[in-house]
């Protein structure tokens, strides 16, 4: 592997390949209840709890569809500026196994809810654009169980029938970077749109991955292999390195390579064929006749169109334009949505600037080490706005924000109190600094003598010992004015 | 067109039905002569025909995103083949 | 006294019990005794007598003779599941199968008043024209022993025309009800796709199924239909659309409708007796002021190949659920692919097994635009068919089978010919149309035959009325002599 202006090549035996990657990353719409039948998808309950007749497929029952994940498909379809399909058809596709109680899966094939549109994606090198070839709705399997019991397989049926949305991508991706970007970029979008929340330890977004390699140059796409269901975006990167070498391997030994699905095994790092399978892989797909086509009609569409919050390309702009942000910060803050919410609070009311440093500084600090999400930080957005407030207005020094910092983030106080309690408030009295100078001046005659003959770097030294002199409380700007006057 | 019993043992695996040879042999025989009889259909044109994917004169309905289902794993469980009271047990999945 | 119960019609009954003459007790009891003695024909395979008496002691504790079916005891085909009472759908695989639901249909006979004494026997998941392929065994034909009593209804056949219950439920795929009614005299309908929800009936195909009465005359027909045809929000097909009295608005006036004879219903080969039948149908329309239009419906021939497409098709994805890990039957297995086809070869019949076959075949993968999506085309021709023909009349009338009743055995081994059974019913699923079978007249050998009359959809009123005319000039009579009752 080697990476040249971003370029993700593999190179062997003076050969340089093109590695080729589309996603079809699997979504679980936020809602209340199943798409097709009225328990819950609340996450983490006992197991076989959230099971009603319907998701468990018994004998006569029969699926009713959720209105709101209609709505939400259609949410995602508009913010990823995708041609919204008026008529859709949810298809069968068969296949047994043991948490698939009806023995096929509702989904949609020929005709998905929303059809092509795009995602933009911020590289170093610029921006780039990926294709989205569709997205459908479709039921989520149960989970089975091998490690409990040594003998059998345990089934639990919990997330039959929990809502996805299968988002396929164009094989427009081109590098490990891309596909992080790309998938955090998904992400963010449905995390703005409230449809998906996008929790991957959950097991709400996970993708297949298809990989394909070519010679640079070569026009015609080779033959792809599709991974199946990998969970994390580092594994996914892992099983693409990994596929995307093997394949070179094969080819650069005179051979091909067969088209087919694979599994990506964490524990070895390696795809694996899944072959023994394919043969009973025929999903036989037809309408679902226990299901009528969709039909949505333009009032429909328009009313949610109407209703879409700004997503995060136009709060980007907006933020460059009206903050005056760069476009490296503009992209961390609405990068997700919460981090975003945050920012427009506390910028509300304090120095943009200011709020973007400490919040891309000092809050991203805590909340790494931390390991949390933005909305878990011990430090609220009103109260980094009014710690921010207290530099802005000269309250307290830069300095003197960090250890008011420190002290907030073990338990969210408010800023002003612990300035008042402490005692930090910036000496900022004139008459009272050039006390502190004046002191300083006559404890050190000698760095006075030597500075005024020309030793212009011991201004450093004298402000050093005025701010130490009081408690770093002084405020930095009028000591240096003073000193500056006295000095010379 | 005649059905083999290559055929007729490949789609006895897709349906997950075990079948002997001579079994298949009769059903070959059968499925040949209800394919014969299908044939029939070629006569027909139906090059600018529409499929007919739903005969219910209605359009779809669609129902409020709400929980209506409770708890009712001892039901869904009960009439299960191997009882256990959390899940349904299966033989051993084989990848 | 009790040996006239069972003698009397649905609407008959139920006046009965209104008037206090009779008690819900007295009625039930008097059809499970008959039941009991009729254990031969073998209609039943769950009984629910004791439950059902108790049943019927409370409500007479209690009359609520605003009910519809107040304390009247029903028999219905083990198609529909029922709480707490075993639904097989004649398979082996559902043998010990005890839902803890109710299907929509029974639970509206259930608000009406209706008590479940047992579920009628039926083909295995009502794939059958004989109940030939249940796995409870074959049922006896009332009229004459060793006769079929036509399937896949023939447990609610034959315990209808035996009087074993006063009215029965059946489903109706391809001619489900309509043909077994006509092969025991009986009256039988098959109502408007989406009149009658689906939800808790065993599928066998979801885009054909129709649960539909199955009654003595009309008049009850026209009573059990007002009872189980609901709209249900639990059923995606249901339609919701203005469901009338169907009893109240029963009336013998068809002068001015226009009654449509297809010609292309006229087959070689079919019975003299079913043609002189037809005639006398058309002169007794034409005698009550109807008028007798002659129509086409060109792609008649061709129902029969599609709905050999379509039907199993469907069944072979319904039937997936029956994989041994949930419900029913389970076969030991080494792994999980081992269990699964070892649980669904020995726990389905051949004729069963034959139509998942036939269905993954004509949906895998190189197969499907050559049958499958070419059957949904030709649906559409079929559709368009009786589109046509309804611009010119108000409904159409046909016989009901190409031949009466055969005998146990005659085409078990012959599956085409056994289909061909459905040749006048199957168009009337495929276009979702309602259609009534009621009793004309015998053939040489004494066996029932039917009328068909087929509706417009939702019209169901319509047919009734038609029907209802027939049925009064027609006379016909059931010579049922209690063979099977030593």
């Amino acid at each position: 592997m080697s990476k040249n202006n971003g370029e993700y090549l593999i190179i062997r035996n003076d050969n340089k390949y093109e590695v080729i990657i589309g996603l079809e990353v699997h979504a679980q719409v936020l809602s209340e209840s199943k798409l097709f039948s009225t328990s819950s998808t609340k996450f983490g309950s006992e197991p076989n709890t959230q099971v009603s007749l319907v998701d468990a497929a018994f004998p006569g029952m029969l699926p009713v569809i959720n209105e709101h994940c209609i709505k939400q498909a259609v949410k995602t379809g508009i913010g990823l500026k995708a041609k919204i399909n008026k008529r859709s058809i949810f298809d069968r596709k068969n296949y047994f196994y043991a948490d698939l109680p009806q023995g096929y899966q509702i989904s949609q094939y020929k005709d998905p809810i929303v059809g092509e549109g795009s995602v933009t994606l911020d590289m170093p090198n610029g921006e780039k654009n990926i294709g989205i070839e569709r997205l459908h709705l479709e039921q989520d399997a149960g989970k089975s169980i091998h490690d409990i019991d040594p003998q059998n397989t345990l089934v639990d049926l919990n997330r039959s029938g929990v809502a996805l949305m299968e988002i396929v991508s164009k094989p427009d991706l081109r590098s490990l970077d891309e596909v992080n970007a790309y998938i955090k970029k998904i992400r963010s979008i449905m995390r703005y749109l409230g449809t998906c929340d996008g929790n991957m330890q959950e097991g709400s977004l996970r993708a297949d991955v298809n990989v394909s390699v070519r010679k640079k140059g070569d026009k015609k796409l080779g033959t792809r292999c599709e991974i199946k269901n990998v969970n994390s975006i580092k594994f996914m990167q892992m099983a693409i390195d990994f596929e995307a070498n093997r394949q070179v391997d094969i080819i650069e030994e005179g051979g091909s390579i067969d088209q087919e699905t694979r599994l990506f095994d964490t524990k070895k790092n390696e795809t694996r064929s899944m072959r023994s399978k394919e043969d009973a892989h025929d999903y036989r797909y037809f309408p679902d006749p226990d299901l009528l086509p969709l039909e949505l009609n333009d009032n429909y569409i328009d009313q949610i169109k109407k209703n879409i919050p700004e997503l995060p390309d136009e709060k980007k702009k907006r933020f460059i334009e009206k903050f005056k942000l760069s476009p490296y910060e503009a992209n961390i803050l609405v990068s997700d949505i919460e981090i975003s919410k945050y920012f427009e609070e506390v910028s509300k009311n304090s120095d943009v600037k200011l709020a973007t440093n400490w919040i891309t500084g000092e809050l991203f600090a805590l909340l790494n080490e931390k390991n949390i999400e933005i909305t878990e930080s011990p430090i609220s957005s009103k109260n980094l706005s009014k710690l921010i407030n207290l530099i802005k207005d000269g309250t307290i020094s830069g300095k003197i924000a960090k250890s008011v910092f420190e002290i907030m983030r073990d338990g969210d106080k408010d800023p002003i109190t612990i300035v008042e309690e402490k005692g930090l408030k910036q000496q900022s009295d004139p008459k009272e600094l050039e006390n502190l100078i004046n002191k300083v001046i006559i404890e050190n005659p000698k760095n006075v003598e030597a500075y005024k003959s020309g030793k212009d770097k011991l201004f450093g030294f004298f402000v050093g010992q005025v701010m130490k002199n009081s408690n770093g409380k002084a405020n930095p700007k009028l000591v240096n004015e003073i000193l500056k006057k006295k000095l010379n | 067109m005649t059905i083999d019993l290559k055929t007729v043992k490949h789609i006895s695996k897709l349906s997950r039905i075990s079948i002997d040879d001579n079994k298949a042999k009769k059903l070959g025989k059968d499925l040949n002569s209800i394919f014969s009889f299908i044939e029939k259909l070629n006569e027909l044109d139906t090059k600018n025909t529409e499929p007919l994917t739903s005969i219910a004169e209605t359009t779809l309905k669609l129902r409020k995103d709400e929980i209506k289902s409770e708890n009712i794993r001892e039901d869904i469980l009960k009439n299960s083949p191997d009882k256990n009271k959390d899940f349904f047990v299966v033989p051993k999945v084989i990848e | 006294m009790m040996s006239n119960i069972t003698d009397l019609k649905l609407v008959e009954l139920v006046d009965k019990i209104k008037k206090k003459e009779l008690s819900s007790s007295e009625v039930t009891v008097a059809f499970i005794e008959r039941s009991k003695k009729s254990k031969k024909l073998n209609a039943y395979i769950s009984e629910n007598y004791e439950n059902a008496i108790k049943k019927a002691k409370i409500f007479d504790q209690k009359p609520d003779f605003k009910k519809k079916l107040p304390g009247i005891p029903i028999a219905v085909k083990d198609l529909f599941c029922t709480k707490n009472i075993r639904t097989t759908a004649g398979s082996k695989i559902l043998e010990n199968f005890v839902p803890t639901y109710e299907s929509t249909v029974t639970q509206n006979i259930l608000d009406e008043g209706g008590i479940i004494i047992g579920k009628l026997n039926c083909d295995e998941f009502a794939m059958g024209s004989s109940n030939e392929t249940s796995y409870f065994g074959n049922v006896q034909n009332p009229v004459s022993e060793n006769l079929v009593p036509g399937g896949s209804s023939g447990g609610s056949s034959s315990a209808i025309a035996a009087k074993l219950t006063p009215a029965t439920i059946g489903t109706d795929t391809g001619g489900s009800i309509r043909q077994p009614a006509s092969f025991t005299g009986t009256v039988g309908l098959k109502p408007t796709y989406g009149s009658c929800s689906r939800y808790g009936i065993v599928a066998f195909a979801s885009s054909l199924d129709q649960a539909g009465p199955m009654t003595h005359d009309v008049k009850d027909c026209s009573l059990m239909l007002e009872i189980i045809s609901t709209y249900d929000t639990k059923d995606s097909t249901s339609v919701d659309f203005k469901r009338e009295n169907y009893l109240t608005n029963l009336n013998e006036n068809i002068k001015g409708k226009k009654i449509g004879i297809p010609k292309e219903y006229r087959v070689d080969g079919m019975p003299k007796e079913i043609d002189e039948l037809w005639e006398k149908g058309i002169k007794i329309i034409k005698e009550n002021g109807g008028q007798i239009i002659e129509i086409s419906l060109p792609n008649t021939n061709y129902a029969l190949p599609t709905y050999y497409i379509v039907a199993p098709a469907e069944a072979s994805s319904n039937l997936a659920r029956y994989d041994g890990v949930k419900y029913g039957f389970r076969s030991k297995g080494e792994n999980l692919i081992d269990m699964y086809e070892k649980t669904r070869s020995e726990g389905f019949g051949d004729e069963v097994k034959r139509r998942i076959m036939i269905g993954t075949y004509v949906l895998s993968s190189g197969y499907y635009d050559a049958y499958y999506l070419k059957a949904q085309k030709v649906r559409r021709l079929i559709k368009n068919d009786f589109d046509e023909a309804y611009k010119k009349v108000d409904a159409i009338l046909t016989p009901s089978t190409p031949s009466s009743a055969f005998k146990i055995g005659e085409k078990l081994n012959d599956p085409v010919s056994m289909y061909l059974n459905d040749i006048f019913t199957v168009p009337i699923n495929l276009a979702g149309l309602p259609a009534i079978s009621i009793p004309a007249g015998h053939d040489k050998k004494g066996y029932p035959l039917g009328l068909q009359v087929i509706g417009k959809a939702f019209d169901e009123q319509s047919i009734l009325n038609i029907a209802f005319a027939l049925e009064k000039n027609i006379s016909f009579k059931n010579n049922i002599t209690d063979w099977w009752i030593k």
